[in-house]
């Protein structure tokens, strides 16, 4: 009898120890997960409600900020067309994608299908490397070395859309490459097995079964790549030349999105019109993020099916 | 026979590409190293900068990056966990979930230098940080949040189904089946993630330019009071980290010797970064090995 | 669970354990007071422009602004701590942009500038604040190494950076494309060029490249054949050529005396009259031991040794 009570006291209490136990971890995470949507609610409000203030207070037409030729914030009339800006930061990450994509596949399918043990140990590592030195670094080198040989070897200064891009191919190598392997990883063995008994070559394999059904993933790897190139700012403000107007060849100066704020932001004052100009274009960043974001799930739904 | 040829062609190819893809590593390494190598001595390392004569270190930038580090992981790696955690485990299947996946994703594709703005802004100026570390961490933690999200959930996905439902049929909480039985067979692959995450934040630039401020006061390495001004754990000091201080040299360096200064910090922040990723995997697979009972 | 409380009980014990170095720290730092006290009173009997009855300063100081004099301010700052250890000093870059704006909402007790306020900020805001000129930054067109041209006249370097002359040849050189290379036209530095080099406003050229950073500029003219650009004097040496500006050289003599016009006052903006330790620095700044100590070392030129004033909108007279 009394040991029976003394059960039930004990079930009771050890019921509401876990019922307590198990709201504070759900208390917990789910803090944790409302801090990260606040953040970036509040980061998307604030960017916005600075970058619209160049067409509500300076009036500045939105349709003249997109398609507009001329950025010249301090002259007079101040003219704000950044088109040549959004040119730039989509010529150069997509020849840099570009770039990248036949390079990443290649080592993706090196590590996969060729020598599986080897890529896992030496060429892996690597690739992981490439993804942790630092921007900055990457830029020095540009302006360093494949500026100087871009000026020796073709017409032009050396800077320009064609050293962003190829500095940036370096920068998103990883990014794209782990995406690849992973896909390459997650085909059934039985589509390639079963390619192989009816004879076909390691490569008529890839090309023919493994290349069209991973390619979803593949380009889902090539669009972050494209989304990653299109955010960087410091090692493509070191190599484009930063000139604001669409260039005439790759090897002439021009200016992205990214470099445009980074070259003026200090110098400007808060509240000016070519301080909330500024603001519109990482608005524009922003907007951009989100579209790429869109086309990744758009490609990740493709994969499923 | 064609058809064996090609095979053999593409085969090459893609192996050439691979060989390519490292020596391209070798190359850049070389060149970092080989140029900054021959600067670094101990007292590089820890005498501080000199703004115009020859002979300034790198010693306040090489503390101050790692205590950035460190405050970014306190403040990231509890949050980050917890996040993944209701993601991988509490999260329902639903819109409000499938958007709550959407706003992880916007995050970790955020263009840095959007981010340092709006630390500019928000940290520094509206809440009133100012150049500060702790604004600089709280930058980084955006950048960080999202990966340490991702990463959480790669770890508890990867703990075997049975293994979670025997401790649940055992009649623990789900917390407690997460924090006790989940978490610990997910946490090698947690750990690596987060060094290689660390590695990152060790050289990021453009968010800290603005949030973390670019000079460092006038240290005194005696003093480890955390809220005196000129203590080096002030999280509220402004603080230039080694990323940050390359930038700086590179574009405004006066020193006669700013190009070695930035070559032999460029050599210091690679082989930073490589030790994080060595310890990444070293520790990954020592985890793997102590919890799994494998050879 | 456990291992999130070891975590916490972690921090809060290094916490404590700081706290506890620091008491042990203030006792010592009390017991050698005396000696302390010492030192400053050896500090007065040098030549010091301070009157030795003066009571410590205490508090702290942010300076934001003008990355082209950060590194004046940060030598000076340093110095300044060293005899006042009760004041903190605290330099940042961030473009004089950031400086003006800081320093007219408040956030920081020091804006530099490398302009006038009136130049970026609203007139009624400007007009809050006080400027201090503390140095001069002159700037010097510079080539390429191999360029051939010794002198420019104005309307030369206006033909230039307007895109009119585009080959060294119609100047006098070899048959090669010049190359600008410009800053953005938000910084301060080109500001002054146009100003007071071409006289004019000039728009950005296709082609020409743009770089914020002196170091970048120095870098990129040095090393492209034909190119053109414009840096402080500070920033000079044999990588790259520099050249005379009607006939007159970019020399510090030809700068003070009035003869080279290409220049710019280095300003600390405060907003109001600043307050006693901000107005402590800024004398110290103006003092002989920086004028002549850190601006020379750092190719300023003394803004005390300066034999005209010019106000903002470019008149000169004669001090």
């Amino acid at each position: 009898m009394a040991q029976t009570t003394l059960k039930t006291s004990d079930k009771r209490i050890t019921g509401k120890h876990h019922f307590a136990e198990e709201w504070v971890g759900r208390i917990y995470t789910t803090l944790c997960v409302l801090f990260l949507v606040t953040t970036i609610v509040a980061m998307v409000y604030f960017v916005a409600s600075r970058g619209l203030t160049t067409f509500f207070k300076d009036h500045v037409n939105p349709l003249e900020l997109l398609t507009g030729l001329k950025w010249s914030p301090e002259g007079e009339p101040p003219m704000f067309g950044a088109l040549p800006f959004i040119f730039g930061s989509f010529s150069t990450s997509m020849l840099a994608a570009l770039i990248a994509a036949p390079l990443s596949f290649c080592a993706a399918v090196f590590m996969i299908e060729i020598m599986p043990k080897f890529g896992r140990k030496y060429l892996q590592p690597v690739i992981e490397l490439l993804a942790g030195i630092p921007s900055v670094v990457y830029g020095f080198i540009g302006l360093s070395v494949i500026v100087p040989f871009f000026r020796d070897v073709f017409p032009g200064q050396g800077v320009g859309i064609a050293a962003g891009a190829l500095v940036l191919s370096i920068m998103i190598l990883p990014t794209m490459t782990t995406v690849a392997t992973d896909a390459l990883a997650a085909l059934p063995s039985g589509l390639k097995e079963g390619s192989y008994a009816l004879g076909a070559t390691r490569w008529q394999t890839i090309y023919r079964v493994v290349l069209p059904t991973t390619l979803p993933s593949l380009m889902t790897g090539v669009v972050l790549g494209i989304a990653r190139a299109f955010g960087e700012a410091l090692a493509v403000q070191m190599v484009i030349g930063n000139a604001p107007f669409i260039p005439k060849s790759l090897f002439e100066s021009a200016q992205t999105l990214t470099s445009a704020i980074t070259l003026s932001m200090g110098n400007t004052v808060t509240g000016s019109a070519h301080n909330n100009a500024l603001w519109s274009l990482a608005l524009i960043l922003m907007l951009m993020t989100f579209v790429f974001v869109f086309i990744v799930r758009w490609l990740e739904g493709r994969s499923k099916l | 026979m064609r058809a064996k040829t090609v095979d053999k062609i593409a085969t090459g190819v893609i192996i050439g590409v691979a060989a390519f893809i490292v020596l391209l590593l070798a190359g850049l390494l070389g060149f970092i190293l080989v140029r900054g190598l021959g600067h670094l001595s101990f007292d590089f390392l820890t005498s501080p900068p000199d703004s115009f004569r020859e002979g300034g270190g790198i010693g306040p930038q090489l503390f101050n990056s790692l205590f950035l580090l460190v405050l970014t992981m306190i403040i990231t790696i509890p949050l980050g966990i917890g996040a993944g955690i209701y993601m991988s485990e509490y999260a329902k299947a639903n819109k409000l979930t499938d958007f709550i996946r959407l706003v992880v994703e916007v995050l970790s594709s955020f263009p840095s230098i959007v981010v340092g703005l709006f630390g500019l802004l928000m940290l520094v100026n509206y809440f009133g940080l100012g150049f500060s570390l702790m604004a600089g961490a709280l930058a980084l933690t955006v950048f960080n949040l999202p990966l340490m999200v991702r990463i959480t959930e790669q770890g508890l996905k990867s703990v075997p189904r049975e293994q979670k439902e025997a401790a649940l049929a055992l009649g623990l909480t789900k917390w407690k089946t997460i924090s006790s039985i989940m978490l610990p067979i997910a946490l090698p692959i947690i750990l690596s993630g987060t060094i290689l995450a660390a590695g990152r934040v060790f050289g990021e630039a453009a968010a800290l330019l603005f949030t973390a401020g670019m000079s460092s006061p006038r240290l005194d390495f005696s003093e480890w009071n955390p809220l005196n001004p000129v203590s080096p754990l002030n999280p509220f000091r402004p603080a230039e980290t080694l990323a940050v201080h390359i930038w700086k040299i590179n574009s405004e360096g006066l020193a006669p010797d700013a190009p070695e200064i930035a070559a032999g910090a460029s050599a210091v922040l690679v082989i930073t970064v490589l030790l994080f990723n060595l310890l990444a995997r070293w520790l990954g697979r020592f985890m793997h090995r102590k919890f799994t009972a494998t050879k | 669970m456990k291992k999130a409380v070891m975590l916490v009980m972690a921090i809060v014990l290094t916490f404590t354990l700081a706290a506890c170095g620091n008491n042990a720290n203030n006792s010592g730092g009390n017991a050698s007071t005396p000696p302390a006290s010492n030192n400053s009173g050896g500090a007065t009997t040098e030549p010091s422009t301070e009157p030795s009855e003066e009571p410590k300063l205490e508090g702290s100081l942010l300076a934001t602004g003008s990355s082209a004099l950060q590194p004046l301010v940060d030598q000076a700052s340093k110095m300044f701590m060293e005899k006042n250890s009760g004041v903190t000093i605290q330099v940042q870059g961030g473009g004089s942009g950031t400086g003006l704006t800081q320093v007219s909402e408040g956030q920081a007790d020091i804006g530099n500038s490398d302009v006038f306020a009136e130049e970026k900020l609203d007139a009624d805001k400007a007009a809050e604040l006080v400027d201090h000129q503390v140095a001069v930054v002159a700037m010097a067109a510079v080539v390429h190494p191999d360029v051939k041209v010794d002198n420019f006249t104005k309307q030369q370097l206006v033909d230039i950076f307007t895109g009119k002359i585009t080959n060294w040849k119609d100047l006098g050189g070899d048959d090669q494309a010049i190359v600008i290379v410009n800053r953005p036209a938000s910084s301060g530095t080109r500001a002054t060029f146009e100003k007071y080099a071409l006289g004019q406003k000039s728009e950005d050229l296709q082609g020409s490249i743009q770089e914020d950073s002196s170091g970048t500029v120095k870098k990129i003219v040095g090393e492209t054949p034909g190119a053109i650009g414009y840096l402080a004097l500070s920033y000079l040496d044999d990588s790259i050529k520099t050249v005379s500006y009607e006939g007159v050289a970019a020399t510090e003599e030809n700068v003070v005396n009035g003869t080279y016009p290409v220049w710019a006052y280095g300003h600390m903006y405060t907003k109001g009259e600043p307050n006693e330790v901000a107005k402590a620095f800024l004398d110290y700044m103006l003092s002989p031991e920086v004028q002549e100590g850190p601006i020379v070392e750092l190719g300023y030129i003394p803004a005390s040794k300066m034999q005209i004033t010019r106000d903002v909108d470019g008149n000169v007279t004669k001090k």
